[in-house]
């Protein structure tokens, strides 16, 4: 649950990176906490296999500094995208003030995306929130990779995003289209703060 | 040793989160040299204000004490001294000289682990600035434990002080820093440019400044108002270090790498990798401040702004916790106008009174009636104390073998004062003339230019101090009497007893004798007779010149009367200043009531003042006239009479004789 309080002028928001296994996810993390600089962010923790495949999930804390007036964090979760743990998915896509969701570009990778999709419609669903009125961006990632292993992006949107929201390509190993879809997603979390969809402290 | 950098001062400091308790402390030991925290430590990263700090101490201690003896030099030039000092078989010169520092301010002592023998050197003036009660500021890159090889004993010295870092400044603080330069340098630039560069993770100020003098000179040469776009590509960041893989993307809506080549079009600048963090930040800002209440965004950045300046923002902080206040606009701009208001305080302060310009009231917008007190107590500080009176003056003073040596020490103070009899004390009995002599003394200081003499009885200047501590004004009356070019006290015997008018006299006098100003004293009480004043300070009162003003003899009296009669037109009448001068008196004062007396008597009957008429007066109509007999005894006529008088009416005509010729 995102937090505005107007006492400690802070704002908190949980943003996920939702999306099938090996998609990317914590890659994203991976280059965002590259980027920052030390003092902004925290301790990135990131549970993974020998495979470097994400056991639990990985969180990544960010002081923003004062915005506004407004101390701002973002507290930034990816989820583990094997189907199998789908319970570790449920817990911390729990309070989620935005999800992006990393698709993988790879054609062969289609139907994990879609599965991937709606398992997130599923749990947000079974947790009460209306997917409608959560913030949701796509990244549709691995865009680097050769056209003809690759959807384009129209391609991808006309399949998964239905509602149109903003979507983003990317290559997040090398960083293209990360921060993109960082602010794409904050800025939706950011109005639906303003609209008084939160609590406010 | 190493001049002051006359721009690191506590006023130029800013102050934020990251340093304040350190300032905090260089403060209260400039206040108080050798007594709070000793030795004080203060170790950062470099770039951070440890030098600003450690050399606005000094700025500080001779603002307070214009004398103080204040060193500052970094330890590689501590080292250089040492070295010399042992090359030429001087070192107990050496150490002399920074042993009767009274504030020695040492720089980089993170370098102490690569000089050994430093270590024992250091640890010896150390243990002797503290034994003498003197007061050490060190500075270090690291904390003292962290210095390789460093003595314990040193560790240890350092340790019974106070250790005490500042870390880097905050966004708001950087905002702040770079705001007060901008403006030192006439060269304005939006907020947004400033905050853009506060984002950038900028490690120490140093390179902060760094940062902002490459905006000057970007905008020195161009058109349009820098935006922060172009700010954070000239300067980078610390983004543009780390190591990036980074293509230029070209997917979806990314943005392009870089435009501020095109604005920047032949004009020779430092192009820096594209700070990706920046951008999001500066994005996120601007679509919070469209999302939020326009006026929580005013009060949250005149929050920003005036916490930066270091003041207190509980009201706006408050504002923010309403869900509809009234009218916030009319609390922002009174809260602005109260703290502008400040800062026209806080320069009156430091004007007046630059030790109490670090008083936390003059930092909070929300209580000006306090602020306004203390600006109140601070100008009636400024008020210059009691003067001289301009009634005794020098050239009135009759000069005899009694009264000589205090008459010649008192010209030897005007010629130059604080140099030779400092401090003067004067000894005699009610109506010696010492008063005369002290307002004398001061008038002639004053009318040779010196500023600020302060000339009051003992009993005045206790009172003073005991109003001062009921109004809670006694640094503002303490800074009174600092500030004064001499110090003269009537009557000090007046203080005996008075525990905190001793205390505070103690105070003064070192002030004074240190830093080569003048004072002096008047006693009833010979200074051995004195009890009730503490040892301390009667062996400083002992220190000086002490001289006494006996009873006037012949001579003196001679002159006291002449003098009057003059005043009359009866100074050829040498048959009546003989005889009033062979009156005994044991006090100028009495000399002079005779002569009033026989005066009076004479403007009373209409008739002119002879030697007879004195007879009459002085011994009674009843005795025969006898031609210049002081032998007589008086007929008191409703008079005090002097212990002289009274011996007339002893029956023994030798006791008489014998008391006369005394």
């Amino acid at each position: 649950m995102s937090l505005v309080n107007f006492a400690a002028r802070e704002i908190t928001c949980k943003i996920v990176y939702y999306g099938p296994g090996r998609s990317g996810k914590t890659t994203n993390l991976q280059y965002i906490f590259g980027r920052v600089p030390e003092p902004r962010r925290g301790r990135m923790v990131s549970l993974a296999t020998h495979g470097d495949r994400t056991l639990f999930f990985d969180f990544l804390p960010l002081d923003l500094g004062s915005i506004s007036g407004f101390q701002t964090r973002f507290q930034l979760y990816t989820v583990p995208g094997q189907s199998y743990y789908n319970a570790t998915r449920r817990l911390v896509l729990q309070g989620a003030d935005g999800v992006v969701f990393v698709a993988d570009s790879q054609a062969r990778r289609f139907e994990d995306n879609l599965e991937s999709l709606q398992n997130l419609h599923e749990n947000l669903l079974g947790q009460g929130v209306d997917v409608r009125q959560l913030p949701v961006v796509f990244q549709y990632n691995k865009q680097d990779l050769p056209r003809e292993l690759v959807l384009e992006q129209g391609a991808l949107d006309d399949a998964l995003n239905f509602r149109a929201v903003p979507s983003f390509g990317a290559d997040a190993l090398h960083g293209s289209g990360v921060f993109e879809t960082l602010k794409g997603v904050s800025e939706l979390v950011l109005r639906r703060l303003s609209a008084g969809g939160v609590a406010a402290g | 040793m190493t001049e002051l950098h006359v721009a690191y001062r506590f006023d130029t400091l800013v102050v934020g989160a990251a340093n304040r308790t350190a300032v905090t402390a260089a403060r209260a030991v400039a206040e108080s040299p050798g007594s709070v925290y000793n030795p004080l430590f203060i170790y950062s990263r470099p770039g951070l204000g440890k030098t600003h700090l450690l050399v606005s101490i000094g700025h500080a201690v001779r603002a307070v004490n214009p004398s103080a003896s204040v060193a500052y030099l970094t330890l590689d030039e501590f080292v250089e001294d040492f070295h010399g000092a042992v090359a030429s078989g001087v070192v107990d010169g050496f150490r002399q000289r920074y042993a009767t520092q009274d504030v020695l301010l040492l720089d980089d002592v993170q370098l102490l682990g690569r000089r050994l023998e430093m270590h024992e050197e250091l640890l010896r003036t150390i243990d002797a600035l503290q034994a003498a009660g003197k007061q050490i500021v060190l500075t270090s890159d690291r904390p003292p434990s962290q210095i390789e090889s460093l003595d314990e004993r040193l560790l240890r010295r350092v340790a019974g002080g106070l250790v005490i870092d500042i870390s880097r400044p905050d966004f708001e603080t950087q905002v702040a820093i770079l705001r007060r330069r901008a403006d030192d340098n006439k060269a304005p630039f939006a907020t947004e440019v400033l905050e853009a560069v506060a984002t950038l993770g900028i490690e120490s100020v140093r390179e902060l400044l760094g940062a902002l003098n490459r905006l000057i000179a970007f905008q020195a040469v161009s058109d349009a108002p820098l935006d922060p776009q172009q700010a954070r590509v000239l300067i980078g960041g610390p983004g543009a270090a780390l190591p990036t893989t980074t293509p230029v993307a070209t997917f979806g809506t990314a943005a392009p790498v870089s435009t501020l080549e095109a604005a920047l079009g032949d004009k020779p600048a430092v192009v820096a990798d594209h700070d990706e963090f920046g951008d999001f930040l500066s994005e996120l800002a601007n679509t919070l401040a469209a999302q939020a209440e326009p006026w929580r965004t005013r009060v949250g950045e005149a929050i920003l702004r005036w916490e930066g300046e270091g003041f207190r923002t509980g009201v706006l902080g408050r504002l923010l916790d309403q869900e509809n206040p009234a009218d916030p606009d009319a609390v922002l701009v009174q809260y602005e106008a109260d703290a502008e208001r400040l800062l026209e305080m806080h320069h009156e302060v430091a004007e007046l009174a630059p030790d109490m310009v670090g008083s936390p009231t003059l930092n909070d917008p929300g209580n000006m009636a306090a602020a306004e007190a203390y600006l109140q107590r601070v100008r009636e500080s400024a008020e210059p104390p009691p003067a001289p009176s301009a009634a005794w003056r020098l050239e009135e003073l009759v000069e005899s073998t009694v009264n000589r040596m205090a008459l010649r020490a008192v010209h030897g103070i005007v010629e130059a004062p604080a140099v030779r009899y400092n401090p003067l004390v004067v000894i005699g009995g009610a109506g010696s003339g010492k008063t005369h002599l002290l307002h004398a003394l001061g008038g002639a200081l004053a009318g040779a230019g010196l500023q600020r003499v302060a000339c009051l009885p003992a009993h005045e200047f206790t009172q003073e101090l005991i109003e001062s501590i009921d109004r809670d004004a006694v640094p503002a009356w303490r800074n009174r009497y600092r500030r004064c070019g001499a110090l003269l006290l009537d009557d000090v015997h007046a203080i005996a007893g008075r525990e905190r008018t001793q205390e505070e006299l103690f105070l003064l006098f070192n002030i004074f004798i240190e830093s080569g100003r003048q004072l002096a004293f008047t006693s009833a009480v010979p200074l051995a007779e004195l009890s009730g004043v503490e040892p301390r300070l009667l062996t400083r009162l002992e220190g000086g010149l002490v001289v006494e003003l006996p009873a006037p003899d012949r001579d003196l009296r001679a002159q006291v009367v002449e003098r009057l009669l003059a005043g009359r037109g009866l100074g050829d009448d040498a048959e009546l200043k003989a005889y009033l001068a062979s009156r005994p008196a044991d006090s100028v004062r009495s000399a002079q009531g005779l002569v009033q007396r026989v005066l009076l008597a004479a403007d009373a009957r209409r008739v002119p003042a002879t030697a007879a008429l004195a007879r009459e007066v002085l011994e009674g109509a009843a005795r025969p006239a006898r031609r210049a007999a002081p032998n007589r005894p008086p007929i008191v006529s409703g008079g005090i009479r002097s212990r002289e008088k009274m011996v007339w009416q002893w029956p023994d005509v030798a006791d008489c004789v014998i008391e006369e010729w005394r």
